[in-house]
């Protein structure tokens, strides 16, 4: 830290410490503004460039305008009360209805602008109105659509990554106190198994539960009605979550573990470590304050991170599963080139990133004393 | 490299892995020679005459040596190609009046039923049209009258009528005209079976021919999908694509992401700061949902999806790791030495950073392949893959969206799986053991 001593010989012995103060507070809030214009720059270009592509530079206007006139066309076609029109008007019919959608979906603005009215809003969390999708519920609320799906993504992704993260990490502690033992050799040669995403397994999983035993669902969230009462609810929606869940972690597991494990090892190979069982610490305090503790910021980290994918959903998983979440929400959305809703989820997620990121740096200063926000210049 | 081969006789694990990558290279060359590019394509996409005689959604052939039941294989018999059991015999009973009297007979020995049985009659004529009566006789003697036609000069005789059905006693004719009567569950009557197809023509240079078609239950090494596609194209042709594939992505990104580290690295300053930023908006960007917009919306050839995972992969994560390694490398004296005689920027970042840099590179490469692999046939499941292109991704979607695993055609599903499954645990295999040899720290652990 390059600090003035020069301060020591004008002031006297007890001003540097008050002059320290309000120097490293300034600098923590200079670091800290720059972050997070840094930030803001860095979701307001990623927005851009999601929403140009969402649209394809303007070229899904066209397309759009196309189906919107196939569709008008049809409708009128099929019309009885335009059969007693002249074909003449019937063509001017037909444009008048395909004036009126256009504007209702703004497609005679040039796209340009468009795409800076879709910014703003994007990042004012004005989420608008779908242009196709509707939620069950009926609304065409932007809003209301991504809502109404989120439960469903968030209790299967929560499960799934809650389990995964805790399990490992307990696993991977546990080999990493028996470290060479025929448990942690069965570990490290199965790791390589986490190459295939967990809608592989899930497909494996589907054949020999739901195809050939039949004792599980073959997908979807609950059976067809679902049940009305709150227990049984629960119930079906556990057995429809037991495939999905275990696809989630059986692609994951091995090599989380064997990652945390090598992590964890790296640290109990230390010295401190050595003269702390010399010491005759028991393995849990040696565990908590040696190996947990300089850890943490890299648990926190991932914790964090997993925490903010969570809500955007596997859409391969989902597809597989069936399951009726925001994966397939946005496939949908995409299928259907309804803008607002792809750029609305991506909002959600940029900004959630965004903080997370933001907030995990005053994380580390608090939990890693090795690094003090600000210090220093260019942080690798 | 004699010191790496010893490293790597340490890891059983990842000789294997070596073996299997070894293989599935050698599968994907054979298949490059043996079937070229373009008659693949042809034979994927096919028309009617390309697969007549395919069955649909057929076993692969090896089930058979698995079941105790023996399921029958397809059989085709033609006039236009005489084999043993296919007798023709022209007749002429008065001026323009021809009788052909073609008999098929075989041997029936299978313990299933046929799949589909189709005759094929080609004729030739002016005016008249032929004439023609079809008879079925089973090995008991019984003959069953299976109807008369008026022919089209191309005609294909279907057996699904239904007083034939109601005659066979409420069976679908492929098993009721084969079935040992009396027998519940239904059986298969052996022995030798005879089709007679008496065709009346009124023209003097009137020609027929038939064809007929017992569609079996198994299909060649790997079975058929529901449009009659043999399996086996796919699964060889979809070796080289994946692997290709695999490989390019892996390479494309692992040295475009170094190279980008690096020059941030040693120019630093705004350079550095740049790369920064586009870090953290790549971080932002959903990276799914962006090729599924752009294969929605542009293009779904191969070669755009393999452009823009490269590009969406550049600014990933790992710049971070490299950034470090090249700080680390950035004070080593030799540098300092460089840029003392007065070496170029470029030079010292060609020459003497990234080299030191290739041998952590080199496991994450490989770790990275079966990655891409899996991304590509996760494009085709969800219905983005290439439309032309057989690819083990493509048969699984197929065989979704024919609700392979209802019907009982796991086949269909664990043919594909299979084969990715060995690509990705090949080359984790021996990624894994590259890491441990690369990187020091970790063999201690």
């Amino acid at each position: 830290m390059a600090e003035s001593p020069l301060n020591l010989e004008q002031t006297g012995v007890a001003s540097p410490t008050k002059q320290k103060r309000p120097k490293a507070f300034l600098r923590l809030l200079r670091y800290t503004g720059l972050k997070f214009i840094a930030l803001l720059f860095a979701v307001t270009v990623g927005l851009y460039l999601t929403i140009l592509v969402a649209n394809m530079g303007g070229y899904v206007d066209e397309i759009m305008k196309g189906q919107i006139r196939e569709r008008v066309a049809l409708s009128v076609s099929m019309d009885p009360e335009m059969r007693n029109l002249t074909s003449g008007q019937r063509m001017e019919k037909i444009n008048d209805l395909v004036e009126l959608e256009i504007q209702r979906l703004n497609l005679d603005e040039p796209f340009i602008t468009r795409s800076f009215q879709f910014l703003r809003d994007a990042m004012t969390l004005d989420l608008g109105r779908s242009q196709q999708l509707v939620s069950d519920t009926g609304s065409r609320d932007v809003r209301n659509i991504i809502l109404e799906r989120l439960p469903a993504t968030l209790v299967m992704m929560t499960t799934s990554n809650f389990l995964l993260f805790f399990i490992s990490l307990f696993f991977a502690l546990y080999l990493s106190r028996h470290y060479g033992s025929f448990l942690d050799k069965m570990m490290i040669a199965l790791s390589p198994t986490s190459s295939a995403p967990p809608w592989f397994y899930g497909i494996f999983l589907l054949l020999i539960f739901a195809a050939v035993l039949g004792v599980l669902p073959f997908g979807g969230m609950t059976s067809a009605p679902p049940p009305k009462e709150t227990g049984a609810y629960i119930l079906d929606v556990g057995r429809h979550l037991i495939l999905p869940v275990a696809a989630w972690l059986m692609s994951g597991f091995f090599s989380s573990v064997y990652g945390w494990r090598t992590y964890f090892l790296i640290f109990s190979m230390e010295d401190y470590v050595e003269l702390a069982r010399a010491k005759g610490l028991s393995s849990r305090e040696i565990e908590r304050r040696y190996i947990l503790r300089p850890t943490l910021p890299n648990i926190i980290t991932t914790f964090a991170l997993m925490l903010i994918s969570l809500w955007q959903g596997a859409i391969l998983t989902e597809t597989i599963f069936n399951w009726p979440g925001l994966g397939r929400m946005l496939y949908r959305a995409v299928q259907t080139f309804d803008t607002p809703v792809i750029i609305g989820s991506t909002v959600i997620f940029a900004y959630l990133l965004a903080i997370t990121v933001f907030l995990l740096d005053f994380v580390y200063a608090i939990v890693d004393p090795r690094v003090r926000v600000g210090s220093g210049g260019a942080r690798s | 490299m004699k010191r790496f081969f010893q490293n790597i006789k340490q890891y059983p694990s990842a000789i294997f892995g070596s073996a299997l990558i070894l293989l599935l290279i050698a599968l994907a060359i054979y298949t490059v020679i043996t079937i070229p590019y373009d008659e693949a394509i042809s034979q994927w996409r096919g028309g009617e005459n390309v697969r007549e005689e395919v069955p649909r959604t057929a076993r692969p052939s090896y089930i058979n040596w698995f079941t105790t039941k023996d399921l029958p294989h397809t059989r085709v018999l033609d006039t236009a190609a005489p084999v043993d059991g296919v007798e023709k015999e022209e007749v002429e009973l008065a001026e323009n009046l021809k009788d052909f009297n073609i008999a098929f007979t075989f041997d029936y020995t299978f313990d299933g039923f046929p799949q589909e049985m189709q005759i094929i009659m080609t004729s030739e004529f002016d005016e008249k049209a032929p004439f023609a009566t079809i008879t079925w006789i089973k090995p008991d003697g019984t003959e069953i009258d299976l109807g008369d036609i008026v022919l089209k000069p191309s005609e294909r005789f279907r057996f699904q009528d239904q007083k034939l059905v109601q005659e066979l006693g409420g069976l679908s004719p492929e098993i009721g005209l084969f079935a040992e009567p009396g027998t519940d569950p239904v059986e298969v009557q052996k022995g030798t079976y005879e089709l007679h197809v008496d065709t009346i023509v009124f023209e003097d240079d009137a020609t027929f021919d038939a064809k007929f078609i017992q569609f079996g239950q198994v299909h060649g090494l790997a079975g058929t999908d529901h449009r009659r596609r043999d399996l086996s194209l796919a699964l060889l042709w979809g070796t080289p694509i994946a692997l290709s594939f695999g490989l390019l992505a892996a390479l494309g990104t692992t040295f475009t992401t170094m190279f980008i580290a690096a020059v941030g690295v040693w120019f630093g300053g705004v350079v550095d700061e740049i790369i920064q930023r586009l870090t953290e908006i790549n971080l932002l960007l959903p990276f799914l949902p962006f090729l599924i917009m752009i294969g929605t919306f542009y293009s779904r050839s191969i070669w755009t999806m393999l452009g823009v995972v490269i590009l969406l992969s550049i600014f990933g994560a790992s710049i971070k790791n490299y950034r470090a390694i090249f700080l680390q490398i950035k004070e080593s004296q030799y540098i300092e030495a460089a840029r003392s005689y007065g070496a170029g920027n470029w030079r010292i970042i060609t020459r003497y950073l990234i080299p030191r840099i290739i041998p952590i590179l080199i496991p994450s490469l490989v770790s990275a392949i079966p990655t891409y692999v899996f991304l590509e046939a996760s494009l085709a499941v969800l219905g983005l893959g290439d439309p032309v292109l057989p690819t083990w991704g493509k048969i699984i979607n197929d065989a979704q969206m024919n609700g392979a695993l209802y019907n009982g055609n796991y086949y269909w599903v664990l043919q594909p799986a299979a084969f990715l499954m060995i690509t990705g645990l090949g080359f984790a295999l021996i990624g894994f053991a590259l890491d441990r040899i690369f990187n020091p720290k970790l063999r201690e652990v």
